[in-house]
């Protein structure tokens, strides 16, 4: 690990105005993102996981510019980016594709596949766009040269997403940021989509960037986690660690809020009440003190800083879990023993 | 197959039909052009049960819960020999009885909460308008319907009345439509992937809450969901659809210790939650769902015990155990 980091953000922020300022008064000012640090190296999988509106998916779309940072850094092989004008953000764009959440939505609906996978390829004046190089285009993101002629209408969810995989291969990336690659996908298929990163990893070493709030699919692909709340990344590490003895206790309440396949392990209550608060209404404090079952007044007043625990395993906690296995734990020992 | 049901057909032993809040047999849905989205589906639901029905996208299950409803499109054409609501048939019954039969005998909540709701009325008004059958004053149906509202765990329900939609976030519209569902005392709830657009958290909370008002209102709920997790975690029964038909029915129990459809299995080998961690390759379905109403069996192409004879007949519905059927030949042999 001590190559520099493909993409790596220091301390990045993204705030908007709350409402029109005045001339002498500026406007207050919403934190969507709060110095948030992450770095994916290459062949890395690192999942950003989170409630909605914990700001997961602003962090993956300022990455790469398409949200502005108003604080903090970016790093680019090690080297920062000057500011975050359009221009400094082109080498992180030449490096990085994305994966909308909603692919369908994402291609013009009047061009065929053919031209659409094409596009990436024809604005870099780099790569074959000749019928066999986009079939084998296609071919690489596991569908059938057939679909090159059909409009984006008349592709199913899963062709669909694999169409946009296509776009992100036309240019090899050497990171793919995924906004929710699995969602509204049947699990029959999400496997595929799934198992088509784990190859792209092993054949190229691209690096992604995971935002879901799946955890289910996390566990399977994920090396790193970083948990995010309300603009926040409240824990990080290891994935095997941050699953199996979650030191947050919003992170231990999200791993066990997931329904479990078993209905011999029914949940007797959910595990956690009410919902994210609205960003501009942040409590004060430990933010996620409202819906903490362990609150302490040392919570209700300050805001807990980032410790470093074991092996690059931090928590912005004041009382941090006792490393001790979940009920998720338990559970994935179940599964194993049956498998 | 007639649009009305025969004139001879009785359900059985007058308990028991007492005790059957839904009674379906052999229904069909299809659409304009012939596209058959249900075939032949036999569901029962008892008073006071939540029953699950499983399937993914295309497999005709929320065909199924329209056609429960009467919801399905005018240009669809809904047969079969029994489709019985609360006791009233619904096959050929005039669009009035359909229309009278909807809040009193069962009642709906949808996969997105967001659009469930009109953004110009204010809450109160929409629930209280839910009463529009009952007599009372819209004093004492406002205190009804925030007497509900409090009932399912909205906080400040009083207040909340005067509020849009707009103003409440998908979780709690959610608690509303489930409200605004118990508002008219149903005998059973419809809910059609209710927890789909919430996130985990919220998702849990819905589903406990769902448990919660079965136990306190009696009221059963038939539950349409694509998540493994969610049906093992509220269901008594669950029914498997794919292609349009039932493929294995039985308590919840049973079938998720032992599956015993291959359709069903291999449903279950693919679910994140049930593989183990860091497999190298995630299992997969391979090949696409057909479109319904095959001649033989729709897994056959699928299947991975696939023999000769799938292809020919569409098996029928064996049990296996006691309340526990599976539709395929290798478990009618």
């Amino acid at each position: 690990m001590t190559a520099a980091p493909i993409l790596a953000a220091e301390a990045l922020s993204v705030a908007v105005p709350r409402r029109r300022g005045l001339a002498f008064r500026p406007a207050p000012r919403l934190d969507i993102l709060a110095a948030a640090s992450l770095a994916v190296r290459t062949g890395e999988i690192v999942a950003v996981v989170g409630e909605s509106g914990s700001g997961k998916t602003t962090l993956g779309r300022a990455l790469v510019g398409l949200a502005r940072p108003t604080g903090g850094r970016i790093e680019l092989d090690g080297a920062p980016l000057r500011d975050f004008s359009a221009a400094s953000f082109r080498p992180v764009r030449d490096a990085v594709a994305l994966l909308f959440q909603d692919p369908a939505s994402s291609f013009n609906p009047r061009r065929r596949v053919a031209e659409i996978v094409a596009e990436p390829r024809r604005i870099a004046g780099a790569g074959g766009t000749a019928p066999a190089d986009l079939a084998a285009l296609v071919e690489a993101a596991g569908l059938p040269a057939g679909v090159l002629q059909r409009f984006p209408h008349a592709l199913s969810g899963g062709q669909a997403r694999r169409v946009a995989i296509a776009r992100a291969l036309a240019q090899v990336p050497r990171l793919i940021i995924a906004d929710e690659p699995t969602a509204g996908l049947d699990v029959s298929v999400q496997g595929g989509v799934l198992n088509l990163f784990i190859e792209l990893r092993e054949r190229h070493g691209t690096a992604f960037l995971l935002v879901t709030h799946n955890l289910a699919v996390v566990r399977h692909v994920a090396d790193r986690i970083a948990v995010m709340y309300l603009g926040r990344i409240v824990e990080s590490g290891p994935a095997a660690a941050v699953l199996r003895t979650p030191r947050h206790p919003y992170t231990r309440a999200l791993i066990e809020a997931e329904p479990v396949a078993d209905p011999r392990r029914r949940r007797t209550a959910p595990p956690i009440l009410g919902e994210v608060p609205s960003l501009a209404a942040r409590p004060e404090g430990c933010e996620f003190h409202p819906r903490c079952p362990l609150a302490a007044p040392l919570c209700r007043s300050e805001a807990p800083a980032e410790r470093r625990l074991d092996a690059g395993h931090t928590v912005r906690c004041h009382f941090p879990l006792a490393a001790g296995p979940t009920i998720v734990a338990a559970r994935v020992a179940d599964i194993e023993k049956r498998a | 197959m007639s649009r009305a049901a025969a004139p001879f057909e009785t359900a059985g032993p007058a308990a028991e039909a007492d005790d059957l809040v839904l009674d379906v047999a052999g229904l069909d849905v299809a659409y304009a052009g012939g596209v058959r989205a249900a075939c032949d589906v036999d569901l029962a639901v008892r008073r006071g049960e939540i029953v699950g029905v499983i399937g993914e996208s295309g497999s005709g299950k929320t065909s199924l819960a329209h056609a429960v409803l009467g919801l399905s499109p005018a240009t669809a054409t809904v047969s079969g020999r029994r489709l019985r609501l609360a006791g009233t048939e619904l096959l050929g019954a005039p669009p009035a009885r359909v229309r009278a039969l909807r809040g009193p005998a069962a009642a709906m909540i949808f996969q997105n909460p967001m659009t469930a709701f009109s953004p110009l009325h204010t809450l109160g008004r929409q629930l209280c308008d839910l009463l529009w059958r009952e007599p009372g004053s819209e004093a004492e149906k406002r205190l009804a319907a925030a007497a509900m509202l409090a009932r399912v765990g909205l906080p400040d329900a009083a207040a909340r009345l005067d509020a849009y939609p707009f103003e409440l976030s998908g979780g709690m519209l959610q608690r509303v439509a489930i409200a605004a569902a118990l508002m008219m005392r149903p005998a059973l709830i419809v809910a059609d992937e209710p927890t789909t657009a919430l996130d985990v958290t919220m998702e849990a909370q819905i589903l406990h809450l769902m448990r919660e008002i079965r136990d306190s209102h009696g009221v059963a709920i038939l539950i349409i969901s694509h998540h493994l997790g969610v049906i093992a975690e509220i269901c008594d029964r669950v029914a498997v659809m794919y292609a349009g038909r039932i493929v294995e029915e039985g308590p919840v129990e049973a079938i998720f210790a032992a599956p015993r459809h291959p359709y069903t299995r291999a449903l279950f080998a693919c679910d994140p939650s049930l593989i183990p961690d860091r497999v190298r390759r995630m299992p997969v379905i391979a090949g696409e769902v057909p479109g319904p109403g095959a001649r033989g069996c729709g897994f056959a192409a699928r299947c991975p015990v696939v023999e000769p004879r799938c292809a020919e007949a569409v098996p029928a519905l064996a049990p296996v155990a006691p309340d526990h059927g599976v539709r395929c030949l290798r478990e009618a042999s």
